[in-house]
């Protein structure tokens, strides 16, 4: 009766449970270090903070540790986790203009105030197999730590400051759509309540904050290929460390630490709405926690569009875009088609028996067909 | 229970925290008031997948107590991988006690089955629902189906189900066939066989269905009137099984699984439910569902 045999389930699950752990270990190399994935790792967490929505490094990395690398299903084991915690507070609103920049980039403008500032990134470096890292030893770390140090201009570090958003210069010279005066400013909590449609933009923000970065892609892409409203212009990406507070009780804000993450505002054109005939410049908006530029960007568009986009295109279709870039749910309802549908099945099978044999002659004829291919190919 | 090491605290009685239950329980009596509504829900994440019975999960942990017994069937069998998995947690994070049998049961979270014995009133079956909509097959919007249950706007659905009579002759739906609960709501039944929609009609117990990943709750309360959707003269039916025999029973009065032999060819029937079946063999009295469906299968026989 195979994987239904009769009382043998849960011997079966403990030990495929201990045989995937030996799969794990199995080569008896050195266990990896939570510390050592937190740092090395560094994308792989930010993507696993992201669609886990807990930001929270430690876990991520004992998650992803504990799921062989899989993306995904360390930022399912991470929302199960963050499931189980009580939510004290909501943090104010976190502001992006004082943040901490690490990386920010303009292709509107050649020059943003402040600067282009470039930062860690590999956009520019070629994507060829690296054979040094394959010996890399500490000592060689230690290395260019210390080379890396002694380039550092300490004083020129307090120049490092906040800076003003490209999109104010479009503000002040009046070029941006103001917000629509139908624009629902509800905000909800995706994770506390179920969400109906038409949903505010709150709950298009945050399903899309935790949604599937291949998802958004996938949607996004499609958006700017041929079934969207075309490809819009970075007005800024920016990636750094935000402030995070909270109001207590007591009515005090409180610093509770920062994130670090990835904003992008997307600059497309708007030529009139129902209110004025105008041509604007709209922004669309995309946040991510860490550094994950390219779903930021994919963000940014698939949130204009959901906004004022043509309906037909997927893409701009709110219900669609969000219920099927939830990668946790997706990945889980993908998987449960392993479970047995033997009932299921049968149930199915039994009608389009008795349908064949409403259609007799018919299926006699579809017979012969295959019996006669089977013995061609015999032959 | 689950000791979290770090922080050295352990996880809620029932997994899931009191304030979600009380929603959960909440939202479950809006369900038992308003037969067939669906009610959406909070549906926070499990330790289990989407699509493996998390809205199942999230009924069964609301309501259950100490002094539960947990019955957990998938496709019929207490012994399938899954059910295996989802009975351990619930008694790792409970401490409830669990059974196979039927009869002993308190609570019965299944999986495409309803049990071929007979519920009692002191009994509630919680379904595991993947999809608990029953005209996304014929509107794909949420946001349009709720409009339709709102106006009773079933034009649609009993369109198709014409239209599947006039292509193929037959209502072609196997299982999950789409019901109407109180005259009013169509209702998913979740993918039971058509042989188990008819027990839902008037029942002693509470039958309550979560699906999680849509994260709605709905439910059919004990004396409801349950009509598997049918025309004046093309009426619903249940799998035939006539021709087919029990391999451990002779038995032919349930819903039977298929097993092809290493052949390839010679095929055997066993009862599906597995305590059901447990219980023929030991020839125990069992009282099995009655519906006119049964009946007639019974009285053919004869």
């Amino acid at each position: 009766m195979a994987y239904v045999s009769v009382k043998g389930g849960a011997d079966a699950i403990a030990n495929a449970k201990e045989l995937v752990e030996f799969y794990r270990l199995r080569k008896r190399t050195q266990p990896l270090e939570i510390k050592q994935i937190q740092s090395q790792f560094r994308l792989a967490i930010d993507k696993v903070m992201g669609e886990g929505s807990l930001y929270a490094p430690e876990y991520a990395a004992l998650a992803l540790k504990q799921m062989e690398g899989d993306v995904l299903e360390s930022a399912f084991v991470l929302r199960a986790y963050r499931a189980t915690l009580q939510r004290r507070y909501y943090s104010d609103i976190i502001s992006t203009r004082e943040m901490f920049i690490l990386r920010k980039i303009s292709s509107s403008f050649r020059e943003i105030p402040g600067g282009q500032v470039l930062g860690p990134t590999r956009d520019y470096t070629q994507r060829l197999i690296d054979s040094t890292k394959y010996n890399e030893s500490p000592e060689e770390i230690d290395q260019f730590l210390k080379e890396f140090d002694g380039k550092i201009d300490r004083e020129k570090l307090v120049d490092v400051n906040t800076y003003n958003k490209v999109i104010d210069l479009l503000k002040a010279e009046g070029l941006l759509m103001p917000a629509e005066k139908s624009y629902d400013k509800t905000v909800k909590d995706v994770t506390l309540e179920a969400i109906k449609f038409p949903a505010p933009r709150s709950v298009t923000l945050q399903m899309l904050a935790r949604a599937e970065s291949g998802g958004l892609m996938a949607l996004a892409y499609s958006s700017m290929r041929g079934f969207g409203d075309g490809h819009g212009t970075i007005g800024e990406l920016r990636y750094g460390a935000v402030k995070v507070r909270i109001t207590d009780t007591k009515g005090r804000k409180r610093y509770i630490g920062s994130i670090n993450v990835t904003e992008c505002e997307m600059i497309t054109k708007i030529n009139t709405t129902k209110e004025s005939k105008i041509p604007y410049f709209a922004i669309g908006y995309g946040l991510v926690f860490g550094q994950n530029e390219t779903k930021a960007i994919c963000m940014s568009i698939l949130e204009r569009g959901i906004r004022s986009g043509k309906k037909e295109n997927p893409s701009n279709n709110q219900e669609f875009v969000l219920y099927h870039t939830e990668g946790v749910e997706a990945m889980g309802f993908t998987n449960h088609l392993k479970l047995p549908h033997y009932v299921t099945f049968q149930s199915g099978l039994n009608n389009v028996r008795e349908s064949v044999k409403r259609n007799q002659e018919e299926t006699e004829d579809k017979m012969k067909v295959y019996k006669e291919l089977a013995k061609q190919q015999q032959q | 229970m689950i000791e979290n090491k770090k922080f050295n605290t352990s996880y809620n009685y029932a997994f899931i925290d009191e304030t979600t239950k009380k929603e959960i329980r909440r939202k479950l009596l809006k369900a038992v008031c308003i037969p067939g509504y669906q009610v959406p829900y909070s549906s926070p994440e499990m330790p289990i997948a989407r699509g493996w019975g998390t809205g199942g999960l999230h009924v069964t942990l609301a309501i259950i107590g100490q002094s539960d017994v947990l019955k957990m069937i998938d496709q019929g069998s207490d012994a399938s991988v899954n059910a295996c998995n989802l009975r351990d947690f619930v008694h790792m994070t409970t401490d409830c006690a669990t059974t196979f049998d039927t009869r002993e049961a308190t609570i019965i979270q299944t999986r495409h089955r309803i049990t071929e014995e007979k519920l009692s009133d002191k009994q509630i079956m919680v379904f595991q629902v993947p999809q608990p909509e029953p005209l996304r097959r014929v509107e794909r919007y949420e946001y349009k189906t709720r409009q339709m249950h709102a106006e009773s706007d079933y034009a649609k659905m009993w369109l198709t189900l014409y239209e599947a009579y006039v292509k193929w002759g037959d209502v072609m739906q196997g299982a999950g066939y789409p019901v109407m609960v109180n005259g009013r709501y169509i209702m998913s039944p979740s993918p039971i066989p058509r042989w188990d929609v008819p027990n839902l009609n008037n029942s002693e117990c509470l039958y309550l269905f979560g699906a999680g990943r849509e994260k709605r709750l709905y439910a059919v309360p004990p004396h409801t009137k349950v009509e598997p959707l049918e025309f004046e003269d093309v009426k619903f039916h249940v799998e035939d099984f006539s021709n087919v025999k029990c391999e451990s029973t002779g038995y032919n009065v349930a819903y039977m699984d298929e097993m092809y032999q290493d052949d390839g060819v010679t095929k055997k029937f066993y009862v599906n439910d597995s305590n059901f079946l447990d219980k023929l063999i030991e020839k125990e009295e069992v009282v099995q569902h009655s519906n006119k469906y049964i009946k007639k299968i019974k009285d053919a026989l004869q």
